[in-house]
């Protein structure tokens, strides 16, 4: 352990003497209060040092200690429904030792210790086992088995293996002998650097959609399990609902939530919800899968750095298990602004708007621990899905933040405030936004929802996109002075941002839809288009077929249970027989 | 026995250097005596093993390098709180402030950093209660709750203190007696503005359950970086020790973060964007960041910020950054303005993030969301038809265009404007919000409902009144 003084304090930052021993990224220990710091750099024997924890009150020569060990998070059965902040401290235990607010120097673990867990051997004696074996499993939640794995550096032999029962975290469960003849000893959790990517077996392309039941992601801009996301745009925009509702229906076995940097009622806003929320897959409340990591915008700066660090790590672990994970991070600017903060008082040269030069390379590194992968020890497949929110300055996309995202990301949904404006939720501009994951995906909708789906998509787009064209020419000429063909044109793509595009995240229907039931809705709309483009052709004048009450019919499919999917199908039997009315009246005239 | 400095090596703007210190903490309260005895005060902003930087609440003017005596105070900046601040006028370092205050200090009851700490995350309660402003704009459409941290973007000329006032005035709990008391907090703004809201407060008997911290135009710009903590200090005291529901309002925080910008470019720090340091957010979070709601304690702090916006540009960092941290935003438009209407609320672009927890069933009414979504949509349509209307003129807008023009017309007549002492309860506001949807036809509502549609627009008067 070297131990130093303090000898500069500016904010966040604190340079040491005497630390000449220190190593990049040591955990350290600041003054008598036991400050948790981490060091950032290292000149002779002065160490600069990121604190995590308010620094007023610090005098020079109060003494510095690195413990040698990289900042690191606890990862074992205790994790699941947890809130932690950036530094993987439960807030829970953090308000039952200090009050309503957060005082500094306070040392809680991130798991529980004493708590007895349900233990099941699953690995036996003699078994020849290397890092991310499954030993054992924990009935953690109601839905999730915590996989109990050898940590992904160790391997060897079983020497011993504890019986089933009623365990804490502490307790030894294993013995392992290692090549070089040592026995190590293991329990349900170990330790791992969070910024340091947990290790895996093979990575490769997305093959399945992360189902969201939000209807313009999922048909128009799918996200890949294994993907990378971003959700750019201006306040107000709606990010935050989009991400709270991924969190909430995206079709993940685990999610984390990660709070970094913004406001405090939205973690609390989380807190509340989700433990009375269902999972649509399985009727178990939400925060049964859920992970959340909260930082708000209040909090020291520095921790707010590490919090995705800690989130995603937490992702990599569960991925380990095996299981499908989404991760949230909102917002990735106010990590990119940490960065910037701490560059701009370690006085480094600054690259675009302030940022350190090395933005780029951190953001990509980010979401390059996403993946679709298969897991170190053992035939399972893991995938961790990174959705991050950016909250550009003043809205504007040449952001270096954005930028330096939308390099790395697959998937952009790109947030226009002119949508907000007009409450058109979720605010998803239809033009400019992407997913780079519809080929990958081609194959498993051509085999769950059957080949025309995707062409059927592909229509609905281009529609859009002749609707823009032709908005600008009905903006100078009228729209009643259009071809009939392009008139339909502009009822369709109405319909379809209205009645489809346009999502309420607070309906208690329409906030989440099914792919099935995405497919059917999509289906009524492009039906009715067909049929009309057919009346047209027979001479039926535009003004009438837009009259039709099937438009109201159509407007409500959204609003539509679930389990009476049929009631939407019938609608088309409604299209066909109004429009052929209008179709017979027009030849009979 | 507290040591006294003759050591300071440079005076820069708000900032003194002062060398060979011992034993000086971050953040550290500093007096410093100045050669004619006049008692400055200031805090340490960044020390190392010999110098500390103190940034000068009051600024430098008189100050000098071989005469000022430095004394380090070994604690951290604070206010003094009782209740009996109620009622009364400080200035922006919590002292009575003439010619408004001319009473003795307050005898403390305790001694409070006005930094404050974060409130825990797993502590706050979701703001969830709604509040009544008795404007129409805000009630019906960008509902503030308790709790709320809801910021005013205004411009130059525009009627952000009369909006204010009112809000002040006429804000209740509906069922609840008990109004608000304000806490208020004026950086840099002018005596006549500042005056304006005092006579408002006392005219109307708000001032007894009132604490008011000015520091005016003319008044040190340094001294606005503690203004708005200070008021926020006693605005927890108030809530979370005595149980009570404050209102804060901090006007203008546009000069606050000028000041802010001020200490940054003294100190020579790498600006950000227009000169603004690169930690504005993370600053400004730890004045917003302190509304909210607290499980186990009555008391709530609801902030009412107000910007003025640089050439109304809403992309300006401040107000950028501000919308980033607040919970949704008023913005006020200058083109209403010109037509005259009051409150000159830009409902399309103001937005509470929070008001749908604080509507329907049992709270404002069951169909307030539904009726809401509507009111927006239609309002969007009439704006675009607007324009349509402005190229083709409008005679060439179709039936359903022309009704939706009528509509937005309608709207900010009768919705959005309102009289100064015109409180409207939210019953009225919904009741008319339905009252002009029925200027168009029934097909066009389909944000709502359809069971709720039946119940308060019967398919029976398909067309409405005429």
């Amino acid at each position: 352990m070297t131990r130093g003084t303090i000898d500069k304090i500016a904010g966040p930052l604190v340079v040491a003497d005497g630390m000449k021993d220190a190593r990049m990224y040591d955990l350290v220990y600041v003054s008598d209060y036991n400050l948790i710091g981490e060091v950032i750099e290292l000149k002779g024997d002065k160490a600069s040092i990121q604190v995590y924890e308010e620094t007023g009150g610090l005098k020079p020569g109060d003494p510095v200690t690195a413990t040698g060990k990289p900042l690191s998070v606890e990862l074992g059965p205790g994790l699941v429904t947890a809130i932690y902040d950036g530094i993987q401290r439960p807030l829970d235990e953090i308000r039952k030792v200090a009050g309503d607010w957060i005082t500094r120097g306070i040392s809680i673990r991130g798991l529980d210790h004493e708590k007895e867990w349900d233990f099941t051997p699953v690995a036996t004696v003699g078994l020849n086992v290397t890092g991310g074996e499954i030993l054992g499993e924990v009935p953690e939640t109601k839905i999730i088995i915590h996989k109990v794995m050898v940590p992904p550096e160790v391997s060897g032999e079983i020497t011993w293996m504890i019986e089933a029962g009623k365990y804490n975290i502490d307790t030894v469960i294993a013995k392992l002998k290692t090549p070089d003849g040592s026995t190590v000893d293991l329990t349900m959790y170990h330790n791992w650097p969070v910024r340091k990517p947990r290790p895996i077996a093979k990575k490769r392309a997305p093959e399945e959609p992360l189902i969201t039941g939000q209807r313009v992601i999922d048909a128009f801009f799918p996200l890949g399990k294994g993907g990378t996301a971003c959700v750019p745009g201006p306040f107000g925009s709606g990010k935050t609902v989009i991400q709270h509702q991924l969190a909430k229906w995206a079709d993940a076995e685990m999610v984390i939530y990660v709070g970094c940097g913004e406001r405090g009622n939205e973690m609390t806003d989380v807190l509340q919800e989700f433990p009375e929320l269902e999972d649509p897959k399985t009727g178990e409340p939400l925060i049964f899968r859920t992970v959340l990591v909260a930082n708000t915008s209040n909090m020291p700066v520095a921790a707010r750095e590490a919090s995705v660090y800690t989130g995603i790590t937490i992702g990599e672990y569960f991925r380990d298990m095996g299981y499908s994970v989404a991760l949230m991070a909102d917002s990735t600017s106010r990590w990119a602004e940490a960065m910037r903060e701490i560059s701009g008082r370690l006085e480094e040269m600054p690259g675009e708007e302030g940022y350190p030069a090395y933005l780029g390379t951190r953001i990509a590194e980010f979401y390059e621990r996403a993946g679709n992968v298969k897991c170190l020890g053992g035939d399972r497949n893991g995938a961790l899905t990174v959705v991050g929110a950016v909250s550009p300055a003043g809205g504007d996309l040449s952001d270096p933040v954005v930028q330096a995202t939308l390099r790395v990301v697959k998937v952009f949904w790109s947030l226009q405030a002119k949508l907000a404006y007009a409450r058109h939720f979720p605010a998803i501009g239809w033009l400019d936004s992407y997913s780079l994951y519809t080929d990958n995906l081609k194959e498993y909708y051509n085999e769950e929802l059957g080949t025309e789906w995707v062409p059927m998509i592909k229509e609905a787009i281009s529609l859009l996109q002749q609707e823009a064209n032709l908005l600008e020419i009905a903006r100078l000429v009228g729209a009643e002075s259009l071809s009939p063909e392009d008139q339909l044109i502009l009822f369709t793509s109405r319909s379809l941002r209205e009645d489809f595009l346009h999502q309420n995240a607070f309906h208690e229907i329409d906030t989440y839809t099914s792919i099935n039931k995405q497919k059917i809705m999509m289906e009524v709309i492009m039906h009715t288009n067909a049929e009309m483009k057919k009346a047209i052709r027979n001479g039926v004048a535009p003004g009438e077929l837009f009259e039709l009450p099937l438009k109201e019919e159509i407007a409500r499919m959204s609003y539509i249970p679930e389990e009476r999917l049929d009631d939407i199908e019938e609608i088309k039997i409604h299209v066909n027989s109004q429009i052929n009315d209008l179709i017979e009246k027009e030849q009979t005239a | 026995m507290i040591k006294e400095y003759t050591t300071t090596v440079e005076i820069s703007g708000p900032l003194m250097l002062v060398d060979g210190v011992e034993g000086v903490a971050y953040e550290e309260l500093v007096e410093i005596e100045l050669p004619a005895g006049e008692i400055r005060h200031g805090k340490v902003l960044e020390i190392d093993s010999r110098m500390a930087l103190v940034q000068l609440f009051e600024g430098s003017s008189g100050t000098d390098i071989s005469r000022s005596k430095v004394r380090f105070l070994g604690k951290q900046v604070e206010l003094g709180v009782s209740e009996e601040m109620l009622g009364r006028v400080f200035d922006g370092q919590g002292r009575p402030r003439a010619p408004f205050d001319t009473a003795p200090p307050i005898v403390p009851e305790k001694m409070m950093d006005i930094n404050g700490a974060p409130i825990n995350p797993y502590a706050r309660d979701y703001p969830a209660e709604f509040i009544q402003t008795g404007f129409s704009s805000i009630d019906g459409i960008n509902t503030l709750v308790r709790g709320q941290k809801l910021p005013v973007f205004s411009g130059s000329g525009l009627p952000h203190s009369a909006v204010a006032a009112q809000i002040a005035r006429q804000a209740r709990v509906v069922g609840e007696g008990e109004s608000f008391a304000v806490v208020f907090a004026a950086m840099g703004i002018t005596f006549e503005e500042a005056d304006y809201f005092i006579r408002d407060f006392r005219k109307t008997g708000a001032m007894d359950r009132a604490v008011v911290f000015l520091n005016l135009a003319s008044d040190p710009a340094i001294e606005r970086i503690s203004t708005p903590r200070m008021a926020l200090t006693a605005a927890e005291y108030l809530a979370y020790e005595k149980d009570m529901h404050i209102l804060v309002i901090l006007t203008d925080m546009t000069n606050y973060c000028d000041a802010l910008r001020e200490i940054s470019a003294a100190r020579k720090e790498v600006p950000g964007r227009r000169g603004y340091p690169g930690y504005l957010y993370t600053d400004l979070a730890s004045i917003y960041e302190r509304a909210g709601r607290i499980k186990g304690r009555k008391g709530s702090i609801t902030q009412i910020p107000i910007l003025t916006m640089p050439e109304d540009d809403k992309t300006h960092p401040i107000p950028d950054l501000t919308g980033y941290i607040t919970e949704g935003q008023l913005i006020l438009n200058r083109e209403l303005h010109k037509k005259g209407i009051y409150p000159p609320m830009d409902v399309m672009e103001s937005l509470s993030r929070l008001k749908d927890k604080g509507i329907g069933k049992g709270k404002t009414r069951e169909d307030h969301a539904d009726l809401f979504n509507q009111l927006m949509a239609a309002y969007s349509a009439g704006k675009d038809a607007r324009e349509l209307a402005v190229i083709l003129g409008a005679a060439a807008l179709s039936s359903l265009d022309q009704k939706y023009l009528e509509f937005a017309e309608e709207y900010e007549k009768r919705y959005i404007s309102q009289g100064e002492h015109e409180n409207r309860n939210i019953e009225e506001t919904l009741d008319l919000g339905w009252e002009l949807l029925k200027l168009l036809p029934r097909g066009e509502m389909k944000r709502i409902d359809p069971g709720r549609l039946d119940k308060y627009w019967p398919v029976s008067e398909e067309d409405g009144p005429s």
